[in-house]
């Protein structure tokens, strides 16, 4: 945790209220979210004992496992979910776009919206993922057969608990997730992970949290308290009650939900949210594609060389989450400049004419002088870069100690225009507050990994036999 | 001042692999220690002096446990061989007659063990040092012997999917396992039990079993190095002041201020963990400690909030050796302020 963000909890303890840690919004908020409460069975391997979901705040919609045990009511319970989640999820694939790909050679296609399902915490996100492998693999005949929505349920919803590995991906938030990224109360982490707690700190404060707690729990797992007292003697004797008593267990975290949903809205969102989201709209357009022509559902565990590309897209995607959000944020920028990977500054001195013709043509290399109060933690030569000047890069001459702190000589390059005289406002002028950073949004290409078939024997050499899809009657 | 003295007339909650294992969670914190060391119930303690916490375990989760381990034990435990892999062996049941005295149970656990001979072994009666006092354990599991070495099977119902399980419930087994390998090698000598323990689980989403094994040596040394810093309780307990005592009669205030006198150290981990987190919350409120241990250090350290706005806000001047703390917090509290409209 950072400095910066370990005093906000110490200001939210004193003040008895959350505290902002970020100015703005870091991840899209749908127009039209899915919100989906999962609640599971206490002891059973991932069996669902009931969900709360819909698209709308006013009109919740309940399902129930009356006899959670029951295999038959399981994968019932499955197709029912299927039917409400299923074409919330086909419904974005229809209008689509046109993006430039290859340098503007050639166009690929993604559609302009993309699904949005939002869990309350990552225990749900958990759930999902397991009962997506516990239904992605059943066979629509045979001896056991089930309800062909179940098994494409369970590769959307696969597909869905991928995602949500992906770092500033937004096709499955959960609630506690987002609000920490926003707000940080005067508890402990651990005691965040309560919603109804979380949101009481943001809303009303602390004492309000302190009662939150013994409230009801967002789920996946229940209470056990509720299991022996409450919802034992109601499946053991078939209770009709049993409705009635989980719509009223959900509810409370149902409208939290929605109210987690209006305060990140009313946050404006970051400038590059948007290009965020484009990736997932992406992601969702390939899925979208896969399940129209192959539909094979996701392997049990990746392959060596799959495994290791997967890994490398999830580096490269924190990566560049970590930089986008300290760009679109002051507040984040904040954390980078106490640890002295960027810093604010005054420009001091400024030659924005001066061109480097020691090369074989001459090239437009202005130089400016920052004068900063704060740490410095760069190397002459380093490359840096500023927020408000993204595409230009300032190379650090010299770094040198004065009275109040460090001048830092830079040389700019890229981003002035094409010319030998620089476009106006391209380069800082005296007198300008500048912040740099070490950050930089500079493209990452991705490794070369070897065709599975020519995976090395360090990792098991090429897979034997392509795992054949099966029905596991278990 | 004695053990006995410290319960009262309540009677004495025996400790058992759990409780073993809980004490590696938090090893720093003294008022557990001599709580346990002392067998005194938590849970009613707690609920006396007004902070209940919620240590419950469904009831959906013990049966499931209770169906998984007696399928695999039925007909001679068939399925339990089957999964282990052994052939033709003995099983014994040594907790079958009850009525039988500690002593005379652990004599037969003793003999049995001791003879070499290949078997399972249900239910034996272990005893292990734990704060200068022997603690006789009833381990819900299975020692299969073969080759004249000692191997522990742990039985649990959390699943194993796609040889994937839930990493606390692992761990938690594992520290179990550990404490019952200890046991078994204070009564049989280091060289005749293995550190490797099996793990039988349900596999993906159906009760069929699988069988895992766990090296648990890591979890050896903690637990004993935590089982050696408890040998200090008793001197610990011999410093108390003679008022303190958590005889449940007591009132409440008596008792808190018995709690009052041994030093806790509480963290968030606490919650999950212990049946008096609630209080020692409530008393720590304030701390840094209780925001979180990634908290405390990222404020360097420093003990109170309240110090830690003080310093950030410069209203008073450090001490020496708060010098570089007091630096960071003041840059990070112009940096927030500076940020925030």
């Amino acid at each position: 945790m950072s400095t910066l963000v370990a005093l906000a909890r110490a200001e939210a303890y004193a003040a008895g209220r959350a505290q902002p840690i970020a100015t703005v919004r870091h991840l899209h908020v749908h127009d039209r979210p899915f919100v989906l409460i999962p609640l599971a069975m206490a002891g059973e391997a991932n069996a669902p004992l009931a969900a709360m979901l819909g698209t709308a705040h006013d009109d919740p919609h309940l399902l129930v496992v009356e006899q959670p045990r029951n295999r038959d009511e399981r994968f019932a319970f499955a197709a029912e979910l299927a039917a409400r989640l299923v074409p919330y999820l086909e419904s974005f694939a229809g209008e689509t776009e046109a993006v430039a790909v290859d340098r503007g050679r050639d166009v690929r296609h993604r559609f302009v919206d993309a699904p949005q399902v939002w869990l309350p915490n990552t225990g749900g996100v958990d759930f999902l993922r397991l009962f997506g492998r516990s239904t992605r693999f059943r066979s629509v005949d045979g001896d056991y057969p089930v309800h062909p929505a179940v098994p494409l349920l369970g590769r959307w919803l696969t597909f869905l608990a991928g995602t949500s590995e992906v770092p500033g991906s937004s096709l499955l938030p959960n609630a506690v997730q987002a609000l920490t990224l926003h707000w940080a109360t005067g508890q402990s982490g651990a005691e965040d992970a309560h919603l109804g707690s979380l949101l009481a700190w943001i809303e009303s404060g602390a004492a309000a949290a302190r009662l939150a707690e013994r409230g009801p729990v967002a789920g996946p797992a229940t209470d056990p308290d509720f299991d022996n007292h409450v919802l034992a003697p109601l499946i053991a004797n078939g209770d009709p009650a049993l409705r009635t008593t989980l719509h009223e267990l959900l509810l409370p975290t149902w409208d939290g939900m929605w109210r987690a949903l209006a305060l990140l809205r009313a946050l404006p969102a970051g400038d590059r949210v948007g290009s965020r989201w484009d990736g997932d709209r992406d992601a969702y357009s390939a899925y979208v594609q896969h399940l129209a022509e192959d539909g094979a559902p996701q392997p049990r565990r990746d392959g060596a060389v799959a495994a290791a590309a997967r890994l490398q897209r999830l580096e490269n995607a924190a990566a560049r989450y970590a930089v986008q959000r300290a760009f679109d944020d002051p507040l984040v920028m904040a954390e980078y400049r106490l640890a002295g990977a960027a810093f604010g500054g005054v420009v001091t001195l400024a030659n924005p004419d001066r061109v480097d013709d020691t090369g074989k043509r001459p090239v437009l290399r202005p130089r400016i002088m920052v004068a900063t109060t704060e740490t410095v933690r760069v190397e002459p030569g380093a490359s840096l870069t500023s927020p408000a000047r993204p595409a230009q890069k300032a190379k650090v001459i010299s770094v040198t100690a004065t009275a109040t702190g460090h001048d830092v000589l830079l040389e700019l390059s890229g981003g002035m225009g094409r010319k030998l005289v620089a476009e106006p406002g391209s380069v800082s002028a005296v007198g300008e507050s500048l912040l740099l950073t070490t950050l930089s949004e500079a493209y990452r290409p991705g490794a070369a990994f070897p065709d599975p078939s020519e995976t090395p024997w360090t990792h098991g050499g090429p897979p034997v036999v392509v795992e054949s899809v099966h029905a596991d009657h278990e | 001042m004695s053990l006995d003295r410290l319960r009262g007339t309540t009677p004495a909650k025996r400790h058992n692999a759990r409780t073993i294992a809980a004490l590696t969670g938090n090893p720093g914190c003294s008022r557990r220690a001599v709580l346990d060391a002392a067998g005194i119930d938590k849970v009613k303690l707690a609920t006396r002096i007004g902070f209940p916490g919620s240590f419950g375990q469904s009831r959906f989760a013990l049966a499931r446990g209770n169906a998984f381990e007696a399928m695999l034990k039925a007909d001679d435990c068939a399925l339990l061989r089957s999964v282990l892999d052994v052939g033709v062996v003995d099983y014994h049941d040594l907790g079958a007659d009850s009525d039988d005295t500690l002593g005379a149970r652990h004599g037969r656990t003793l003999s049995l063990l001791g003879s070499a001979r290949p078997a399972l072994v249900d239910h034996p009666l272990l005893t292990l040092e734990v704060a200068g006092q022997t603690v006789f354990l009833e381990p819900d599991l299975i020692a299969f012997q073969s080759e004249g070495r000692l191997r522990v099977v742990e039985i649990k119902s959390f699943a194993i999917v796609d040889g994937q399980a839930d990493s606390a419930a692992v761990s938690g087994a594992a520290v179990q396992a550990a404490v019952y390998v200890l046991a078994l090698r204070a009564l049989l000598g280091d060289d005749r039990v293995s550190h490797e323990v099996v793990l039988v689980c349900p596999s993906n989403f159906s009760l069929q079993p699988v069988a895992v094994v766990l090296d648990v040596r890591k979890q050896l040394s903690t637990l004993r190095r935590q089982l050696s810093r408890l040998s200090s309780v008793s001197s610990l307990i011999a410093g108390l002041p003679s008022f303190v005592s958590f005889d449940l009669s007591l009132s409440p205030s008596d008792l808190i201020s018995s709690l009052t006198a041994i030093e806790a150290r509480y963290v968030p981990e606490c919650l999950s963990s212990c049946e008096m987190s609630v209080y020692c919350r409530s008393e720590a409120a304030g701390s840094t400690a209780a925001l979180g241990r990634s908290v405390r250090e990222s404020l360097g350290g420093i003990e109170e909030v309240s110090t830690v706005l003080d310093l950030a806000r410069g209203a008073v001047a450090p001490d020496p050796g708060q010098a570089e703390a007091a630096a960071l917090l003041r840059q990070a509290a112009r940096l927030r302020d500076e940020a925030l409209p």
